[in-house]
Order: structure tokens, then C-alpha cells, then sequence
């Protein structure tokens, strides 16, 4: 869902975000969004430009750099047909996976849980976000009402105040168990095979589902009337307000097949991490003091691409490879860190080895003993370079000469 | 990425082409390998899309499944592979050389000759990138457990003959290309990473197209602005003109080309099954489409294969080379042999011993891999040296010493070597002599920084006699290597028969073979995916 809208700008920092966007429409964070950015928290023009809720993807074609994204229809296809599956016939598929393998407490557990089921009809109008919000708010609380009862929410949606500003989240499913507890659900199309998935697609699913129940946390604290910001993950709180439950479920094809199966996932941890990211998201405001007087990024025709260059350049990025696989811009701050000549374009591990020299220059006439590197004389990353560059000449110069005496040495002692 | 590793990318950075990594090639290279490229249907696990393979550049084979969903043209497509591949893998099995042992009895005490045959020669298949080992893989997981007609109960979808042997030849492939240092199944960028780095990063690294840019940017281009191009420039249909080397196809490629195709393919197949015979040859009309479709996205990659090998006979084979491509013959021969013997197909886990007799194998190869790169290539132990694992210089002053606390004086010469490498290792530390006319040990006997020198004391490998045979102690001038870590990598401690796997470890393996069975039964009866079209 990119295209939840959030209404008009309300509070003062709305108000500034809406200006750096310079009056084109706000893109909502989605959870994948608010996911991505524990992956590269240090970045501030992604924080900036996600927070504006700017398309980034226009963005960068207008800035010359497209981002390379992009889903195949036929994977869509599948990935949409497969969760058609898992939610049809009144969820019975889903169901019987939730029965399996989440474990209830007594007297819920026994092997022929008969209780009964109920899927509410929520409002689907994505024009209507507000109504959807309610009807959601309205469902959960009826079934908190009503313990003893499956009721399956289907695509509902929740919000999540981030850093002042609204945002709207759409689970694929949320189960309230008999025993009145919420468990979200993710249908993703990666196959769990012969019992494991690709981790890095799982670690993907539980950042998701952490937003997720981090907003249902939310949104129970506000139905039991209590306050759910000072929670950790880690503590449950009492009431109906501890209702949703860190355990998220994964459903996902069966081997080759497309049947359905399932697996509980602990999503405390992302849950933490995303926690942290949105709490650093409040700094967004310092972010924007930081941007010189009237920055925006508005991707109007009339505006020149200079300006626009000028304005994101305003934002420090913090580029690293990983970014080509999450963020639209990556191409547009690859280019950037190469221009000037940064170290990290070549991974982010490689900041480290080489201590406090930042660019390729400096870095290199290190290597080369040039003086005037930054570190000063005792630098040991420049020395350790400077050491490294050695062996290196040595071994491709002298590549020759060492193997003659080796080949020598060799027949000489054989004789 | 270790700091050398870096600087060559650094360096690349500022020169704008790959700078090498390696002095020597570093994994065998049959004359003739099976160059594959193998691509995946997008949203199936697995599923087959296309495949172009061969050993002549000039002649590939296509292979292709104009509808992924069908499983019928699925099978008939495996089956096609299977008639290409089978004859090749099979073609080594034949050339034997018998290698005799002699073997104590451990009953008798008895001492017996144990033959054991070891094929001449192995198959080798080189694929894209990982992600091409990976579909391999799969496809190996997906068919090796199928039944076929042949079987007593074949079941409702009995797949064609030799499919579950193709399933059973990749699964073994796929294990093969798992340990460090085989050469059976090999991924184009992990070849070229290893030899080359590039002035962008390793993840950048897997799209080859991108890769060879570096290599052998086009003239008036630099490695950046050639990888950019390959990764991004796009024809006037908005498509790559650098095609993913696999197993993915671009999304744009898909929506764009691929998905129209499909699409008109599956109305021609309707027309001719609802009887209207109007064009008899509309159907492989539309197929012929999609097979040029997947041809034009399939031959750059294959193209950029063989430039790659191209790129990489260019250097020298390593020394251990043979060594090492022998363990790949033994694997081969194993496996032909556990095919010959009527095993059951490779279980979907493996039991406790067979799993940690894999790892303790993989540890040991990767120890051996290292050490042997080491041995063969300078710049690989120059990163032992930059580590403070190893030295090296140039010998400048041999005094003889002697060990007189036994009965006669043992040979215990000190050699100096000047060199600024700083061993991380006390006086007194075992080192070991790496190129040296035989194994060699010595130990760190002093070290001079003002000096620039290093003294180690040679205690073995000299002979028995008093005076060290000739050539076995270096002469002022003479390059040596000393390294504290042994050249050879150590056994592990034994591990227990299967059939003896103890209770703790969840006892004896159920070997009854009834494994495969069940998994193939449960896969023939719901492979969902032709119902669902």
C-alpha cells in the first residue's frame, strides 16, 4: 500500500514536510519502508526523504539515476494467487496452520479445537483510510470481548504515529485466538523447503512484522486506555494492552508445491531495532533545521535539475552497497560517493580496515608513503597500508624471480 | 575483505580496471568444461525457465519451457536436459586407473592389498554465479526422488526415466561445489573474484556483466563507466542491453517481452485443443518466439562465459592444482560408484555422522585450500605475511650450530634472514620452511628490528648425519619463507560408522529406504502448481 492517504497536513513539522515536498503527493511509509530503514539507520537523506514522504523512484529518474527495481508480473502473479489460496473458503487453510502451530494455552489447546470462527467484514475503500482504521479498532475490540472465538481480520489497517505524522500499515491478516490473544499474520510467496527459507527473505518478513505488531501494540494500548510508548518488546504489558503477541506467523508455500505451511517467528528483536529507529525518527525536525532555508524537492518540470541536484545534496547520505538492493536512490549516492572518491563505495567493511583515511586518495598516498596523509606519521591504519602496499609490489614484481629460485631449490634437492 | 584485498580495489578505483588478486590460476580448469547457463522461472521455487549449454562456444543448445507452469513441458524439458548432460557427467567412468593399498586386517592382523579404482578424469560445469549452483541445486532437490514410469508404482505423474538420475547427478554437484577448493561445479564470479578485484564491491561483483566491464573495460571506457553501462543501459525497448547472467530475468524483460509471448503461446495451445486446426504450426510458431526471446537474453551471458575462461587461462596453473583436482576424481568416482551399487537417492537430511564427517571435510579443505594457495602464490602469502603468520626474505648469513645434548652433535644451523615482516609469535615458536626442497621445521630464534633481521633455527630435515646434507639449509641470497601455521592440514578425530551413531545423537539413521519414498509420493501426489493455472 503506497498510496494510503494520510489527509491534510496537520501538526507543524506535517506542515514543514509538506513543504520540502513541495506540493506533490505524500507517499505513505509502508511497513517494508519503516523496515528499511533499520537496515542503513545512518542515513539522513533517506530519513528525510522517507519521513516527506517524497517518491523517491521519480526522484531518481529525474536526478538521471533510475533505481533498477521492479517485480515480474509472473512472480506478482504467484505471490497474489498464494495468498488467495491461504484466505480462501473463509480462511480454512490459514486456520488449520494457526491451530497447528501456535500454541495455545488450556483449555484451547486440544487436538479438535472446535471454537468457533468469525471473519468481520472491515471496510476496504482505500479512499477511506480513516473508516478502515475504525472498523479495524472497532473489530478488535469486539473480539477482545469475546474470548472463547477465532476472528480472522483480513488485510486490516492499523496506525502507527511515527515522528509526529501518521502512518498507515495493512497486515495481511491478524488472528485474535480464543485464548484472546493477537497474532499477525505474513503470506509471503518464498517456499519454506524441506523445513528452512532463505534467511535473508525471512529476516525481511519479521522486520515487516515487527512494525505490524508494534502497531497493534499501539493500537491496543489505545483501546485499553494506557500508554504503550515506554514498552519494550521484551516486557509484556498487562491487560488487554499485552494482547498482541511478539510471535508473528510466517505463512509461505510448502516445498515446490503451493500448499500452504507455517512457522512461528520471534520478532522481539526487529521489534527492538525498529522500536530504536522510529524513536530516532523525532530527530527528524534537527534533520530539517540542518537543511538550508527553503530546500525542497519538488519534482515540478519548471524546476531545474541543478536546483534539485543541490537540494538532496543538502542531506548527507551515508551510501554503502547494500543500499542498491533497498533504496531507489542508490544509484543517484553511488555516483555521488564515487565522485567524491569515498572508501565506503567499495563495502562497508572497508571503512574499517583503513581507520580514518576517507578517501580513495588519501587512502592510496598512505599506501604509497606519500606524506600528508591525514592520520599523521603514527597512523597505524596508514602504516599498516603503507606495509600492505609493499608486499603487494613485492609479490607481483618479483613474481618471477622467487619462482626460479624455487624451482632451483627444488631440483637441487632431488638430486 | 582482508586489508591486501582492499588496497587492489583501491588501486582499481584509481586506474579504472581490475587489478589482479592472484599471480596463478587457482582452480583446475578441465580443457573442455560444460559451460550452463541455467535461468529460473520468476515466483516459482525452482522451476525451470531455460537452459543454454554446451562445450563448443560456437554451439550452444537451447533448452526451454514455453509455459513454466505446465508440468508436462517441464518434465519434457528435464527430460532434454538429462539427454544432454547424463552422457556428458557419465562419459568419465569409464577410464579407470586401479590404486592399490596395502591394509592391515583388523581382526587378523593380516596384512592385505585393497585396489580401489580412481576414474582418470571428472566432469566440470561452469554456471554464472551462485545463483545458478543454487537453481542447480534445487532442481537436483525437486527431481532426484521422482518416480518414473518404470517404477512398480510410478504414481499419477510419473516423470521421464533418466530425470531422478539428472536430480541425484546435480544434488551431488551442488554438495561437490560446496567444498573449498573443488572445481567440479564452478560460478563464473567466484572464479574472476578470486583472481581479480575490481575498483567497486563485492556485492556489485555478482553481476558479471558488471565484472567483466572491469576486466576488460571496452577502449575509451573505464571499469566504472563500463559497469554502469552493463548494469543500467537499456535499448530503445527498455530493455538491458547487458541481460542478468541468471537464474532471474529482468522484470522488465518478463512484463515487457517475455509474459505477451507466454500469453499468446497459451491461446494457440487453446485454439488446438478446443480442435480448431487452423494453423497447425501456430503453436510451434509461438514457441519458436519464446526460444528467440530466451535466446537473445542467453547468448551475452554465454558469451560472456567463455570470455571469461578466455580471461583466466591467460594465467599460469597453480602447483597443487592436480592435488586438489584429484579429490574432485575421488568424489566422482564415489558417486559413480554409490549409483553402480543401487543406493537410494541423497537423503533430504543427512544422518549425524554423515553430516559431521561433511563438515569435518569442508573445514579440512578450506585449511588446505588456504595453506596450498599460499605455497603457490606469492600474493596469496603475502596476506599470511601482512598477518605476521609467515616471513619471507632474503637469506644474508648462515652460522652452524649444533645440538650436543645427545650422544652425537645434531645439525642446528642458524640462518638470518633480512626482512621487515613481523611474525606475531614469541622466540622459540615452531615455524615451517614453505618452498624449501622438503619439510622443514624451525624455530624463531631471534629478531633484530634496528637490524631489519630475522633468526630462525633449522632443527629438522638435514639428514642424519653430522653435517646437513647438501641444499637442505639455505645460502646467503637465497629467498625463504618460513610459516608459523603447518602446511598440511590436520585429520580430524574419527567419526563413528552411521550404523553406529550414538543415542545422544539420535541413533542409528532409519535406513530402510523408506525416506525417499514417502518424499517422492508427497511430492507426486501435491505438486500443486499445473492445478493452480
Amino acid at each position: 500500500m503506497n498510496h494510503v492517504e494520510t489527509g491534510e497536513p496537520r501538526t507543524p513539522l506535517e506542515q514543514r514536510l509538506a513543504t520540502l515536498r513541495g506540493g506533490a503527493p505524500q507517499r505513505g511509509l509502508d511497513a517494508r519502508a519503516l523496515a528499511a530503514l533499520a537496515a542503513n539507520p545512518g542515513c539522513r537523506r533517506r530519513a528525510v526523504l522517507d519521513a516527506a514522504g517524497v517518491d523517491k523512484a521519480a526522484l531518481a529518474t529525474r536526478l538521471g539515476h533510475p533505481a533498477a527495481f521492479g517485480q515480474s508480473p509472473f512472480a506478482i502473479g504467484r505471490g497474489l494467487a498464494f495468498e488467495r489460496r491461504v484466505t480462501a473458503d473463509g480462511c480454512t487453510e490459514l486456520l488449520a496452520l494457526l491451530r497447528r502451530h501456535l500454541a495455545l494455552p488450556a483449555p484451547y489447546n486440544q487436538a479438535d479445537d472446535d471454537s468457533p470462527v468469525e471473519i468481520p467484514a472491515l471496510v476496504t475503500d482505500p479512499k477511506r483510510p480513516a473508516e478502515r482504521i475504525a472498523s479495524t479498532r472497532a473489530a478488535l475490540t469486539r473480539a477482545a470481548a469475546r474470548p472463547g472465538v477465532w476472528t480472522l481480520l483480513d488485510h486490516p489497517l492499523l496506525r502507527l504515529d511515527v515522528a509526529g505524522s501518521a502512518v498507515h500499515l495493512e497486515p495481511d491478516v491478524i488472528a485474535v485466538r480464543p485464548d484472546g490473544r493477537w497474532t499477525v499474520v505474513e503470506i509471503k510467496s518464498f517456499p519454506i523447503l524441506d523445513g528452512s527459507a532463505d534467511p535473508a527473505k525471512v529476516g525481511a518478513a519479521a522486520r515487516q512484522a515487527a512494525v505490524y505488531v508494534l502497531a497493534l501494540r499501539a493500537t491496543a494500548a489505545d483501546i485499553a486506555g494506557s500508554d504503550a510508548r515506554d514498552s519494550s518488546p521484551y516486557r509484556e504489558p498487562e491487560g488487554l494492552a499485552g494482547a498482541p503477541t511478539a510471535t508473528a506467523l510466517l505463512v509461505c508455500p510448502k516445498d515446490f508445491s503451493n500448499r500452504p505451511t507455517a512457522a512461528a517467528i520471534d520478532v522481539r528483536k526487529a521489534m527492538a531495532v525498529t522500536r530504536r529507529q522510529l524513536d530516532r525518527l523525532t530527530l527528524i525536525e534537527q534533520l530539517l533545521d540542518a537543511l538550508p532555508p527553503g530546500t525542497h524537492v519538488d519534482l515540478d518540470p519548471s524546476r531545474s535539475d541543478g536546483q534539485l541536484n543541490s537540494a538532496v545534496a543538502a542531506m548527507d547520505a551515508a551510501y554503502s552497497p547494500d543500499c542498491l538492493a533497498s533504496c531507489e536512490l542508490a544509484f543517484h549516492c553511488r555516483e555521488e560517493a564515487r565522485c567524491g572518491g569515498s572508501v565506503e563505495a567499495l563495502g562497508r567493511g572497508v571503512r574499517g580496515e583503513v581507520g580514518s583515511l576517507r578517501t580513495v586518495d588519501e587512502a592510496l598516498d598512505a599506501a604509497n608513503g606519500t606524506p600528508g596523509d591525514p592520520g599523521g606519521p603514527g597512523d597505524e591504519a596508514a602504516a599498516r597500508l603503507g606495509r600492505a602496499a609493499a608486499l603487494r609490489a613485492e609479490a607481483l614484481g618479483t613474481l618471477g624471480a622467487l619462482a626460479a629460485t624455487r624451482v632451483g631449490a627444488r631440483t637441487g634437492g632431488r638430486e | 575483505m582482508s586489508l591486501l584485498t582492499t588496497l587492489a580495489r583501491l588501486q582499481a578505483v584509481r586506474s579504472g580496471r581490475a587489478e589482479p588478486l592472484a599471480t596463478v590460476l587457482h582452480r583446475h580448469l578441465v580443457e573442455r568444461p560444460m559451460v550452463l547457463v541455467p535461468l529460473a522461472a520468476a515466483g516459482e521455487a525452482g522451476a525451470p525457465l531455460a537452459v543454454m549449454l554446451g562445450r563448443d562456444r560456437e554451439r550452444p543448445t537451447l533448452l526451454t519451457v514455453p509455459q513454466p507452469l505446465d508440468r508436462d513441458r517441464r518434465f519434457t524439458f528435464l527430460a532434454e536436459l538429462a539427454a544432454e548432460l547424463l552422457p556428458y557427467l557419465e562419459s568419465f567412468g569409464e577410464q579407470v586407473e586401479v590404486l592399490t593399498k596395502e591394509t592391515k586386517d583388523a581382526e587378523t592382523g593380516e596384512k592385505t592389498e585393497v585396489s580401489r579404482e580412481l576414474c582418470l578424469d571428472a566432469p566440470q560445469i561452469i554456471v554464472p554465479n551462485r545463483g545458478g549452483i543454487d537453481l542447480l541445486g534445487l532442481l537436483g532437490r525437486s527431481t532426484r526422488f521422482r518416480r518414473t514410469a518404470e517404477d512398480p508404482d510410478p504414481g499419477p505423474y510419473p516423470a521421464p526415466a533418466r530425470v531422478p538420475l539428472l536430480g541425484r547427478w546435480l544434488t551431488h554437484l551442488r554438495e561437490r561445489s560446496q567444498v573449498p577448493g573443488s572445481s567440479m561445479l564452478l560460478a563464473m564470479t567466484d572464479l574472476l573474484g578470486r583472481h581479480w578485484a575490481t575498483g567497486q564491491s563485492t556485492l556489485e561483483d555478482q553481476h558479471l556483466g558488471a565484472l567483466l566491464a572491469w576486466l576488460d573495460p571496452p577502449a575509451g571506457l573505464t571499469g566504472t563507466e563500463a559497469a554502469l553501462r552493463a548494469e543500467t543501459a537499456r535499448d530503445e525497448r527498455g530493455q538491458l542491453l547487458c541481460p542478468p547472467a541468471g537464474p532471474t530475468t529482468d522484470p522488465r524483460f518478463d512484463s515487457g517481452l517475455l509474459a505477451p509471448a507466454i500469453t499468446r503461446y497459451d491461446a494457440a495451445r487453446q485454439l488446438e485443443q478446443a480442435g480448431h486446426p487452423a494453423d497447425p504450426a501456430a503453436v510451434a510458431a509461438r514457441e519458436q518466439d519464446i526460444d528467440d526471446l530466451l535466446r537473445s537474453i542467453l547468448l551475452p551471458v554465454w558469451d560472456q562465459l567463455w570470455q571469461g575462461l578466455d580471461l583466466l587461462r591467460t594465467l599460469p596453473a597453480a602447483e597443487h592444482l592436480p592435488e586438489r583436482w584429484t579429490g574432485d576424481r575421488w568424489s566422482y568416482t564415489a558417486h559413480r560408484d554409490r549409483l553402480a551399487a543401487g543406493e537410494p537417492p541423497q537423503p533430504v537430511q543427512d544422518d549425524a555422522v554423515t553430516a559431521a564427517r561433511k563438515l569435518a571435510q569442508r573445514e579440512r579443505e578450506q585449511t588446505t585450500v588456504e595453506v596450498q594457495e599460499a605455497l603457490d602464490d606469492p600474493l596469496a602469502m603475502a596476506e599470511h605475511r601482512l598477518a605476521g603468520e609467515a616471513l619471507a626474505g632474503v637469506v644474508v648469513e648462515v652460522e652452524a650450530a649444533y645440538d650436543t645434548t645427545g650422544r652425537s652433535p645434531k645439525p642446528r644451523p642458524l640462518v638470518t634472514v633480512r626482512t621487515a615482516d613481523r611474525p606475531h609469535a614469541d622466540l622459540g615458536r615452531e615455524l615451517h620452511r614453505a618452498g624449501g626442497p622438503a619439510k622443514q621445521q624451525a624455530r624463531l630464534y631471534g629478531v633484530d628490528p634496528g637490524q631489519g633481521t630475522i633468526t630462525v633455527q633449522l632443527v629438522n630435515g638435514m639428514g642424519r648425519k653430522k653435517e646437513p646434507e647438501p641444499g637442505s639449509v639455505p645460502a646467503p641470497g637465497d629467498q625463504v619463507c618460513f610459516t608459523l601455521f603447518e602446511l598440511t592440514a590436520r585429520q580430524s578425530a574419527p567419526l563413528p560408522e552411521p550404523e553406529d551413531t550414538p543415542w545422544t545423537h539420535g541413533g542409528p539413521p532409519d535406513r530402510s529406504g523408506t525416506e525417499g519414498r514417502t518424499e517422492g509420493r508427497t511430492d507426486g501426489r501435491t505438486d500443486g502448481r499445473t492445478e493452480e493455472r
